[in-house]
């Protein structure tokens, strides 16, 4: 029992109170609506329209760990939206042609905010901001202000299509195995340097715990169509983001550039260049959303993507990462996204007037942060 | 004489996991300098945090008495108010701001609340002159503080000295110092103990932190010890030898300050030919001119000077982090290199530990084992990924080897004491495997005992085939370490002693000019 107390005390007080939140909000709008809340379709749909802030939240995560900002993501989904509709539709360009050039674009385009950033030194407040008006015009260019579909059914997967629940039964018993065995390795390796573990029924429970919330995740979403494929694309997404900010030595070195510039400079980090590729990576995600709100309204509009980046650094400060860098989850961003996402659709279906969801969310933004810097002042 | 201004009693103050203070009493007598020693790590900076505010009350137990009457302080700025000041380690100055606005910081004079600017600046021309920051008459160094200096443009030791002068502007009645003259060249360090003396004979009680005990026993009347987070004991300061200090600081008898070793001195490292570099605020002037300077295998060579002399920036420079051009030839090995960011320095095996280590050197919100790996990713990692128990595995090793006090390789770096967060730093570079080391004020801020630490582990790392470049700006360490020294002034090398040679009249006539 003690080692399970020491084991509690390793999992930060963050997340606990994070999934205590989503889990009490969600108690809450269940009661409110009778049980529609928790029907499986509406489960679905949720998770569904999460995905795109999901998606930005990972790129915007990793640009505040650094200690920057982008505030142009959102623009930059609406214009290469617009771009994907005018090659696909308009010149008939085909799906996965589109779709190379859509996400090449917007890396490029990411990266060329970096160098103005990193090389050139203008604040990234004011180059992203000045990213944000330009891209909206270009949407409303190469939209000409209306919406261009319709898409072919290729391209409409990345946003309509479900993964099917054999797959997704499939992919679940993998994941669940992947995750214990790295777990297994990680535990084996520390015994064998002799560093310290947690003990064998520790380490059984917590794996048997993560597999039942897996296969509990994959039945739920079952029982309606299957996985989504967006998504899916923000799992795979988060996976490999994880990875690269955790175990990576770019990883490492962004965590360091938001801890502190001039130590990561002094101990020979590539900081500039570092800078660079966090901004294509984030110019990358808009353009993967890009590619997926396309699919998913099945045309390029005028207006996809407003205020998205808002939404986008919202979830990532409500996942905990901190503004002033340095401190922070990729998987994070998913959580706060997915709390937004809840707060949205519960209200919605309680048919509270939209401008409630704006005033709560602005509300638990705020809140978030105080809890942070309460929290962290008491450790 | 025993008319207690302040008194501590039996003040105990736990971190998560450490008794950082348990049962220490402290008695301060009205009008006196009562100095406070012990090793990193002893309490010091503990005590005075509680004693001014920092840890307000109910963070720790005990009780505090001024004139014999109970007060806690829920603040910094209740203690403040009673007139406890409080200039720490780390400086509080705001960058941006002048001199003079920093000094009268939250309590400007006003006349119906309008700043009244003349009082200021000439209120604090006065406190500048107090702490001989602003002098009337010209002098050989041609430079002064002004009333409107911005703080950032001024070096460290001229910062402390504003501390002080904002200290003075706020009336205070009883003075903490915390390692005030660690940054201090030995000028400014007898302005710094004239200043304390004058205010003694206004009555005015200090409470003076150091490890420089020669300090400590000019300046003191008493002492307290702490050792362990417990008070050892308190004397008169005539009372007692700078021995008797040592051995209850540290529970041992400490002979030699200095492990001088006899190094062997083979083959040039590093030379540097015709180098200068330029002041990255004023266009055209030089900061460092034409420096020709070389380094030998086996030795440990010392650079000193005075404050502002060009130590830092030339090697800030060399080691490709100082914002200005540079012209003039780096050779290693003979060979010659170009260096143009610190990627390249390491990748040379020249290394670098700055005098700042939180600005320069430490993540502080990172632990030991990430700020340790920080400089020599690429080598702990197969295909850009970190080899987390090879990680892990050559910290422990590095820890054991600089014997750094820790509870673990995941203790965060903020929760170090400055000896312990100076070897983490250390960590970073001897992982970096150089072959020329920098230390830029290795021992500022560390106790006795650490010290020692540090010098052997330079003796060591020399014997190990490191040069070692050693910048301090104090005089016994450069000579009680240096196997060759150069001493600079206004960017200039002004003279180049060997260890027989040297003896610390030459070395500051050297660091005034080479002129008399």
């Amino acid at each position: 029992m003690n080692s399970f107390k020491k084991y509690l005390k390793t999992i930060e007080l963050r997340n606990f109170v994070m999934i205590g939140a989503l889990l009490l909000i969600w108690v809450v709008f269940s009661t409110l609506t009778g049980g529609s809340f928790l029907l499986t379709r509406n489960i679905s749909n949720l998770v569904r329209h999460m995905a795109l802030v999901g998606i930005l939240g990972i790129g915007m995560t990793m640009v505040i760990i650094t200690g920057n900002i982008d505030l142009s993501v959102g623009s930059i989904l609406g214009a290469m939206g617009g771009l994907a509709a005018v090659l696909h539709v308009w010149y008939g360009v085909g799906t996965y042609q589109t779709i190379g050039i859509v996400l090449l674009v917007s890396m490029i385009i990411g990266t060329a905010q970096g160098a103005i950033i990193s090389y050139l030194k203008v604040p990234a407040f004011i180059v992203t901001l000045g990213g944000l008006l330009i891209f909206r015009g270009v949407q409303l260019g190469l939209t000409k202000g209306i919406s261009i579909a319709p898409f072919a059914d290729t391209y409409k997967i990345y946003g309509q299509a479900y993964i099917a629940p054999s797959i997704v039964w499939v992919l679940a018993i993998a994941t669940s195995i992947v995750l214990f065995l790295l777990d297994a390795k990680k535990r084996s390796d520390r015994i064998k340097y002799k560093f310290e573990v947690s003990n064998f029924g520790i380490f059984i429970g917590k794996n048997v715990v993560l597999t039942l919330i897996i296969l509990f995740v994959a039945f739920i979403l079952n029982s309606y169509r299957g996985l989504p494929m967006q998504v899916f694309l923000m799992m795979l997404l988060v996976v490999i983001f994880t990875f690269v900010t955790q175990k990576t030595t770019f990883g490492r070195s962004i965590y360091a550039m938001g801890g502190n510039f001039e130590a990561s400079l002094y101990s020979g980090i590539k900081v500039k260049r570092n800078l660079v590729i966090v901004y294509a990576i984030n110019g990358l995600m808009a353009g993967i959303a890009a590619v997926v709100i396309t699919a998913r309204l099945n045309a390029g509009t005028p207006t996809a993507g407003m205020n998205m980046e808002l939404d986008a650094i919202a979830s990532s400060v409500i996942g905990g990462t901190s503004m002033s860098g340095g401190v922070g989850k990729v998987y994070g961003a998913i959580l706060g996204a997915l709390f937004m996402a809840s707060i949205d659709n519960g209200m919605s279906m309680m048919n509270i007037d939209a401008y409630w969801q704006y005033i709560v969310k602005g509300v638990i933004l705020v809140v978030a942060v105080w809890f942070d810097i309460y929290s962290s002042k008491k450790a | 004489m025993s008319n207690k201004i302040l008194e501590m009693q039996n003040i105990t103050k736990i971190f998560p996991g450490v008794r950082a203070l348990d049962d220490v009493c402290l008695q301060v007598n009205n009008g006196e300098v009562h100095a406070i020693c012990g090793e990193n790590g002893a309490g010091k900076s503990t005590l005075i945090k509680i004693l001014s505010g920092v840890y307000p009350e109910g963070t720790y137990e005990g009780r505090i008495l001024i004139n014999d009457e109970e007060h806690v302080f829920s603040g910094t700025s209740a203690a403040e108010k009673v007139g406890i000041v409080c200039i720490h380690q780390e400086l509080e100055l705001i960058p941006d701001l002048t001199v003079a606005e920093n000094i009268f910081l939250g309590k400007y004079p006003h006349k119906f609340g309008v700043v009244d600017w003349n009082e200021i600046y000439s209120q604090t021309r006065e406190l500048l002159k107090e702490v001989g920051l602003h002098r009337e008459s010209q002098d050989e160094e041609g430079r002064q503080v002004k009333p409107t200096d911005i703080i950032k443009h001024l070096g460290i030791g001229q910062r402390q000295l504003v501390e002080i002068a904002k200290a003075l502007a706020r009336d205070a009645k009883i003075l903490i110092l915390d390692e005030p003259t660690a940054a201090l060249t030995e000028t400014e360090v007898e302005t710094l103990l004239g200043i304390l003396e004058e205010l003694r004979s206004r009555g005015i009680t200090s409470i003076y932190i150091s490890h420089k005990l020669d300090e400590v026993m000019h300046i003191a009347d008493r002492v307290t010890i702490l050792r362990d987070g417990k008070s050892i004991g308190s004397d008169d300061i005539k009372n007692i030898t700078k021995n008797d200090i040592i051995r209850m600081m540290v529970g041992r008898e400490l002979t030699n300050l200095f492990p001088y070793e006899d190094h062997k001195q083979q083959d040039k490292v590093l030379e540097i030919k015709n180098y200068s570099v330029q002041d990255p605020d004023i266009p055209g002037r030089f900061l460092i001119k034409d420096v020709n300077i070389h380094a030998n295998k086996g030795e440990i060579l010392g650079i000193s000077g005075l404050m502002g002399a060009g130590r830092t920036e030339l090697f800030t420079s060399l080691f490709g982090a100082f914002p200005a051009n540079s012209v003039g030839d780096i050779f290693i090995n003979g060979e010659k290199v170009s260096i143009k960011s610190p990627v390249d320095a390491l990748s040379h095996g020249f290394a670098l530990v700055t005098e700042d280590r939180k600005r320069y050197g430490l993540i502080l919100g990172m632990d030991i084992k990430e700020n340790t790996t920080m400089a020599s990713l690429e080598d702990i990692s197969k295909l850009s990924v970190i080899d987390m128990n090879q990680e892990i595995a050559l910290t422990q090793e590095l820890i054991e080897k600089l014997k750094t006090k820790t509870w673990g390789v995941e203790e965060k770096a903020k929760n170090l004491s400055g000896g312990n967060q100076q070897k983490v730093v250390l960590q970073k570079a001897l992982l970096t495997k150089p072959k020329i080391l920098v230390l830029d004020e290795p021992t500022r801020g560390i106790d006795v005992g650490a010290k020692l630490e540090i010098y052997k582990i330079m003796n060591q790392l020399v014997e190990e085939g490191v040069v070692i470049i050693m910048i301090s700006s104090e005089l016994e360490e450069i000579l009680g370490m240096s196997n060759r020294i150069y001493v600079m002034a206004e960017g200039r090398i002004t003279g180049e002693f060997t260890a027989k040679e040297a003896n610390q009249e030459n070395i500051m006539q050297a660091a005034v000019g080479g002129m008399v």
